[in-house]
């Protein structure tokens, strides 16, 4: 058969090119033409703001003097911006220009108040990390800079400064059998610490630069002991912490100091002391008795960063809402197309099925990236400062892992849908879909948060659910120095935030995968 | 490329359903190919094949001899129109042909042209949810014709649509063909693609029974039958039926013979004295071609309208 004289059609019309730029720009265009997802977008970067700023608002903390209601004071703020605790007893003299501090330790006691199971007695002991030894530091302020090189409970020799620093030395306990020497140097801005079993053979343990520390500084002996912290789980989920006051007294002799100490006498110093226990009143208060040479130092407290108090991120409190939204809008994303059978013209336009998915991916990320964006970047700022404002002091943190928490957040709530997208294309139901990204991404985290689950389970949970993404929130880290509750909700996960993002993305990734080998292998 | 579609030895099972069963043929430019067979001959499956989106077991399907998941900007090449129905409710008509145009490097002029040239411009803002069937159709129309292709391929388009709706279609469907595109369109019915169709594939079970020009199968179909028109018609079937022949009634008086010549119906009548007005040689419809060709193709077969008579 032929159709004889008839010329074939030819188009007078340019064609188009359609590369994966065009796919881009076409799921782009399907998106912003459904006004239900664009509102949905808004609604979700709306909520994530006006819960943050609701709860930041409606936080208030006051603290009383006697009867009287006032402003909480702010906590001391260390050299590097950080809120730190520092409260110790300090034996100490003025030290001008370059020199430094030998002593012996030979013995470091203490009790601990009402300490479980019973909570019926004060015992004898030492808490892990109740620390003596030498100390240089910029004055008596509160959070000013020093350096120190002790002898800690159960950690051994410690060199540390400026609050959050730490290098550990020789470990094990002292006693008279087994005595500490330590030594501290100072030489311009460089601190060295040393240690020494016999006051002969010296080990150096550290060192480092203080370059703001001034020519004149407060030199002696310290004595800290932090109190004893209990975390108990309640069996209506949910923890219990409860920290009892501890003391340490540390004996000191061969004490030697080298340079020029213009005043020659020791003053005693109960470094940010507020009141006294009962303990300190009948028993034994804070002090210094010295008898042949040798100093008896007695005192409590700790010289580290805090731990507890809200991270910044506590302001995303709205972020769990605006997440659920934008998981229903990507899986929508991906399911309308199935709903009614959009997805054959789709792949008619465009028969390369890995790039479809791969474009909406893109498309449905970069959506939930620029609304989250949009809202983290006002949340975290404004809401911060209406809790500092509001007598509760959020952790200062550097602006570095401030945009780290805004622009992670967004990041994690466009890989959060990505994986929504993806299982809306595995399953191709909405419902289904919706479900199945909400127990794997929401519910571990909110079982995490509202410790509904013991500790360690909410731990694993966190290393290996996607949820672990949620890590890329946490502002204020771990001080393996300072005992805390690090419990998931106190905002503290068992992931480094890069690494438990990356498990997020290896989830959406995966899923991804999977659906691409799926559209492509099935008949659509 | 030239504009033709190439479909042969396609085979496809869907579980334990053969769907296809060596499904060969070729659509040719400058005229309209109808795509003839009853529901589940496997139309609509080759038409997925053709576009990629079904597999084939066997076979290939090629546009213009490419396979479909090889062309860059396939909606230059081929428009075509499955499922109405295949649209985003709250997604306007307008926006609908957007993000096609935008998927293929087209612009939104191209997109304004296609919606003139359907007559979609007084609805193309409302949402494609509230549209009625016949809007959707020519709404899919558009998109098929936005790549302005030389191929077009309609699943069963004048479905669900009214007098109008099917008048405009026939036409518009004629002009496609006339100005050289090569243009397929399937439908259960022969009836709709009559004076439209140049060519017609008529398929049953996966595969095709009949490949020929209008005119040829309505050839085929008319030979040998004789129409009778008789005021006895039941007497002239059994005088007819007992002389050989196969009788079937087509209208009150109306009868078609085959099997048996002119002269010999002629010679038998006046033998048993049956009256008679008219005897000729009978020019098939093509729905009676189509009759003749699938009567051992359909499925599920309805009873045939002599036994209702």
């Amino acid at each position: 058969m032929t159709t004889g004289t008839t010329t074939p059609y030819r188009s007078r019309r340019p064609t188009g090119r359609a590369g994966f730029p065009h796919l881009l720009r076409a799921e782009w265009t399907k998106f912003r033409t459904v006004r239900g997802w664009v509102l949905a977008m808004t609604a979700a970067a709306v909520v994530i703001v006006s819960l943050g700023l609701i709860f930041a608002t409606g936080s208030h903390s006051s603290c009383s003097i006697g009867t009287v209601e006032v402003a909480c004071p702010k906590p001391p703020t260390g050299p590097g911006g950080e809120l730190v605790d520092d409260r110790f007893y300090f034996v100490h003299q003025s030290l001008a220009g370059d020199g430094g501090i030998t002593v012996r330790l030979t013995s470091m006691t203490g009790i601990i108040t009402y300490p479980p199971p019973n909570h019926d007695k004060i015992v004898s002991g030492l808490v892990p990390w109740a620390k003596t030894g030498v100390i240089v530091k910029d004055g008596t302020r509160q959070g000013s800079a020093y350096a120190a090189m002790m002898v800690t409970a159960d950690h051994g020799v410690r060199m540390q400064y400026d609050y959050t620093h730490d290098t550990a030395g020789r470990p094990g306990r002292v006693s008279a059998a087994s005595p500490r020497w330590l030594r501290l140097n100072r030489s311009g801005d460089t601190l060295t610490g040393y240690e020494s079993a016999d006051g002969t053979q010296w080990t150096q343990v550290g060192t480092t630069h203080l370059p703001r520390l001034p020519a004149t500084v407060q030199i002696g002996l310290f004595v800290a002991s932090p109190s004893d912290l209990t975390v108990e789980q309640s069996a209506l989920g949910g923890s219990v912490g409860q920290a009892r006051y501890t003391q340490a007294t540390a004996v000191f002799d061969h004490v030697g100091l080298r340079g020029t100490t213009p005043g020659g006498q020791w003053s005693r110093d109960d470094i940010g002391a507020d009141g006294q226990t009962d303990w300190q009143r009948y028993h034994r208060p804070s002090g210094v008795r010295e008898s042949g040479g040798a100093y008896t130092v007695t005192g409590s407290g700790d010289i580290a960063p805090l731990t507890d108090g809200p991270p910044i991120e506590r302001t995303l409190i709205g972020m769990l809402a605006g997440l659920i939204v934008m998981i229903v809008v990507a899986v929508m994303f991906m399911t309308a197309e199935y709903r009614r059978g959009l997805i054959h013209t789709t792949l008619i336009a465009s028969p390369r099925r890995g790039r479809v998915l791969a474009a909406k991916a893109v498309v449905i990320g970069l959506v939930a990236f620029v609304a989250g964006v949009a809202a983290t970047a006002i949340t975290v700022p404004s809401g911060t400062r209406i809790l500092r404002r509001g007598g509760a002091f959020p952790f200062p943190v550097s602006s570095l892992t401030e945009l780290r928490v805004i622009v992670g957040t967004a990041a994690l709530l466009a890989v959060a849908a990505v994986l929504a997208l993806a299982l809306g294309a595995l399953f191709r139901r909405s419902v289904a879909a919706i479900i199945t990204a909400i127990v794997v991404i929401v519910v571990p985290y909110v079982l995490a948060f509202a410790s509904v689950l013991p500790d360690d389970v909410t731990r694993w949970l966190l290393r290996l659910t996607p949820a672990a993404g949620f890590a890329i929130q946490q502002s204020v880290p771990e001080y393996k120095q300072v005992i805390g509750n690090y419990a998931p909700s106190a905002g503290y996960y068992p992931l480094a935030p890069w690494a438990g993002f990356a498990v997020l993305c290896a989830y959406a990734a995966l899923a991804l995968g999977l659906a691409a080998h799926r559209l492509r292998r099935r008949d659509a | 490329m030239e504009a033709t579609i190439e479909v042969s030895g396609l085979r496809k099972r869907f579980g334990s359903t053969v769907a296809l069963d060596g499904m060969s043929f070729t659509v040719r430019p400058g005229q309209v190919t109808g795509f003839v067979g009853p529901n589940g001959a496997g139309k609509s499956t080759t038409m997925r094949v053709v576009l990629g989106l079904d597999a084939a077991d066997e076979g290939r399907a090629l546009i213009g001899g490419r396979p479909y998941r090889s062309l860059r900007n396939p909606l230059s090449h081929v428009g075509a129109l499955l499922d109405a129905a295949a649209l985003q409710p709250s997604r306007t008509g307008r926006n609908h042909l957007l993000w096609l145009a935008h998927s293929q490097g087209l612009t939104a002029r191209q997109v304004d042209e296609v919606i003139e040239q359907v007559g979609l411009r007084t609805a193309e803002r409302r949402r494609a949810g509230g549209y009625s069937l016949g809007m959707r159709q020519r709404l899919g129309i558009a998109a098929a014709l936005l790549g302005d292709p030389p191929v077009l391929m309609f699943d069963e388009p004048f479905n669900g649509l009214d007098l109008d709706g099917i008048v405009w279609i026939r036409g518009f469907l004629r002009s496609l063909a006339a100005e050289g595109r090569a243009v397929l369109v399937s439908s259960h019915l022969m009836s709709e693609l009559q004076d439209i169709a140049g060519h017609i594939v008529v398929v049953g079970r996966g595969r095709v029974l009949a490949d020929a020009s209008v005119a040829d199968l309505i050839a085929a179909a008319s030979r040998d039958r004789v129409t009778l028109r008789t005021t006895a018609r039941s007497e002239a079937m059994t005088a007819l039926a007992h002389a050989g022949a196969t009788v079937a009634a087509t209208d009150r008086d109306t009868l078609t013979v085959s099997g048996l010549a002119a002269e010999h119906i002629v010679a038998v009548l006046g033998e048993r004295a049956v009256p008679f007005s008219e005897v000729t040689a009978h020019r098939a419809t093509l729905e009676e071609a189509y009759m003749d060709l699938t009567r051992d193709a359909v499925q599920f077969a309805a009873p045939g309208p002599e036994a209702a008579r």
